[in-house]
């Protein structure tokens, strides 16, 4: 890709970035049922104790002073104090990160690899029944509320099977004599998040991947690679899959948000201890700095992450490269 | 005016292609189904559904009296899913104007303005498009407070990016036609070419760009109240599944209370996925014969 077209790329992703902190900083501060707001209307706070939280929070000072320092403490990832757990939110989001990076990151790899096969094999048996199963399956999961999907995982495995455990990562104030017997007990807690997860997200993987190939296999030079008498099996593979595959990348990069939205789903249903636990943790005890935190920091990842897609799908279409 | 009968001949036309496509017919029914059943279903069934019941009615699995059980507050399930489903719909239905109306304001002045206005806009647009919507409603509902109208402002002033895109890309190749370069060599006034030229032009493609976006409306709904973001004064499908995980009903086994309100909320979302799968068909022949 040209180097201008990265540059300006980056440099949109960037405005984007400034965008969502000078909106997350009216939003907190501007609109009614701001924090201070609600601690202000306590009767037993005296004009001395407003004064006072007032200056903690550097509300006594100027708008643009008050605005600048905003960004300052952004940048140092200073993010405030969490309401509840009365610690940064910058060290309480740490400590969040990595289950729902495993939990993510397996139920994203699950389903693109599942979803390639069966839009493969919907498009290679275009019109069969397997083909109007994946249109099916790929419709009605699409339909149905991730949450309400976990909760019958949960009736159907938990309740009913008595197969796996309902929350949590690991059993609690269980002691594991082995590294074999904790990796045993946190697979056992995974499999239905990762399946629900993943069981929303193939549907959409599978139709993109069935229309695509439908799509390249209607072009010209299939017909020439046909015609020269490579074998079907060899057509689809070298010619078709590698063409089909770029729509892929954008869809995967647009999936992005709704990726989160399915985790902080999961993730509260299965008691998951991640960062869309979390977020459900700060919305229910109202701990906005918490809340805000989390949300800058998943919403500039998914704006990076977007971008990277961008360069990647560039990078590799060369179409694209002129 | 003779513009917009046109354009409503050939939504009849469009209608009658729509019947004769199966997963529009579905949808529709389904869809017509649950608008009736909001409209006319609390006249057949005048429980009061916010009261709470006696402590012998808590949890009662179907019974003559009861037809879909009690949930964990005494109150009568079917009654609930009634009334509940003219929360949904209305929800449903003024979120998703608000965002077609929002999504084709920006959509058809960045279109027809172009430049720097158009620069501008999209900018604006891809914001809302990249932000990850789920915790933005989170964000928005927590500080704005639980409220119903709240909730559908809420959805609705997050889900008009898609159209905006949609109906920009619209407005661009019809801007260029020549009825338009006509109306602008007799002095007509760019309100008046956008709103009687333009917006009649892009009208089927926001009809079918509407039960997509509806279809979004609807489980942010749902799933905004699920995580407790709902009116709890109101009794919508999502509040319903709220309640019913808060209370332990999916490991009481009480199988009456968790799945009728799911049931409902993927029937009608589904319905309208199936129209938006079969407008899209109907609107690009290249799609026809899949």
């Amino acid at each position: 890709m040209h180097k201008g077209t990265i540059a300006k790329k980056l440099f949109y992703a960037f405005v984007t970035i400034m965008i969502v902190l000078v909106f997350n900083y009216i939003l907190f501060r501007v609109l009614p049922g701001d924090p201070l707001a609600m601690m202000m209307r306590n009767p037993k706070a005296t004009p001395e104790m407003i004064e006072g939280i007032k200056h903690f929070y550097g509300l006594d000072q100027p708008w643009h002073i008050q605005f600048f320092t905003y960004f300052k403490n952004m940048f140092a990832g200073d993010f405030g104090t969490s309401f509840v757990f009365k610690a940064p939110v910058i060290q309480v989001v740490a400590g969040r990160i990595l289950p729902t990076v495993l939990l993510v990151g397996l139920a994203e790899i699950i389903a693109i690899l599942v979803g390639i096969v069966i839009g493969v094999l919907a498009a290679w048996k275009r019109g069969t029944r397997l083909d109007v199963g994946t249109l099916g399956f790929s419709l009605i999961t699409y339909s149905v509320p991730t949450f309400w999907l976990g909760m019958i995982m949960i009736v159907i495995f938990c309740v009913g099977l008595h197969l796996f455990p309902t929350s949590g990562m690991f059993t609690p104030g269980k002691s594991f004599i082995s590294t074999g017997a904790m990796l045993h007990d946190l697979v056992k807690h995974m499999v239905l998040p990762v399946l629900t997860m993943s069981l929303v997200l193939i549907g959409e993987y599978a139709l993109t991947m069935r229309n695509t190939l439908i799509d390249v296999l209607s072009e010209d030079y299939i017909t020439t690679a046909r015609a020269k008498g490579f074998r079907e099996r060899y057509v689809l593979t070298k010619h078709a899959l590698p063409n089909a595959m770029l729509p892929m990348i954008t869809i995967i990069a647009i999936n992005f948000g709704f990726i989160v939205a399915g985790a902080i789903q999961v993730e509260t249903i299965f008691s998951w201890p991640g960062l869309g636990r979390l977020m459900y943790e700060a919305l229910s005890a109202r701990d906005y700095p918490l809340l805000q935190g989390i949300f800058l920091l998943v919403t500039v990842c998914v704006i990076v992450a977007n971008v990277l897609a961008d360069i990647t799908y560039a990078y590799i279409d060369p179409r694209v490269k002129n | 005016m003779m513009r917009w009968n046109m354009k409503i001949k050939k939504l009849k036309e469009f209608l009658k292609i729509a019947l004769n496509n199966k997963m529009a017919l579905v949808g529709m029914v389904t869809l017509l189904f649950f608008i009736l059943l909001a409209i006319f279903g609390p006249i057949f069934f005048p429980f009061s559904t916010m009261e709470f019941g006696e402590v012998e009615d808590i949890l009662l699995p179907p019974s003559a009296e009861h037809l879909l059980g009690t949930d964990d507050m005494g109150r009568d399930i079917l009654a609930n899913l009634i009334s509940g489903a003219r929360i949904s719909l209305l929800i449903g239905g003024v979120a998703t104007a608000i965002s077609m109306g929002i999504g084709t304001l920006i959509g058809i002045m960045s279109g027809y303005f172009g430049k720097g206005i158009d620069n501008l806009l999209m900018r604006f647009t891809d914001f809302f498009l990249v932000i990850p919507w789920l915790p933005l409603m989170m964000v928005l509902a927590a500080i704005l407070g639980t409220s119903l109208w709240n909730i559908i402002f809420v959805i609705g002033i997050t889900g008009w990016a898609g159209t905006a895109r949609v109906v920009r890309s619209q407005t661009l190749s019809i801007k260029e036609r020549q009825f338009v370069e006509r109306t602008v060599s007799i002095g007509a006034s760019n309100t008046h070419i956008m709103v009687h030229h333009i917006l009649p032009n892009v009208f089927p493609l926001i009809f079918a760009n509407t039960v997509l976006v509806a279809a979004v409306a609807i489980v942010s709904e749902t799933t905004l109240s699920f995580l407790g973001l709902g009116d709890p004064a109101t009794a919508s499908w999502g509040m319903m599944l709220h309640y019913a995980f808060e209370s332990g009903a999916t490991s009481a086994r009480a199988y009456w209370y968790y799945l009728p309100p799911g049931i409902c909320v993927v029937m009608v979302v589904l319905s309208f996925t199936l129209l938006g799968y079969a407008f899209d068909e109907i609107l690009n022949p290249k799609l026809r014969g899949r």
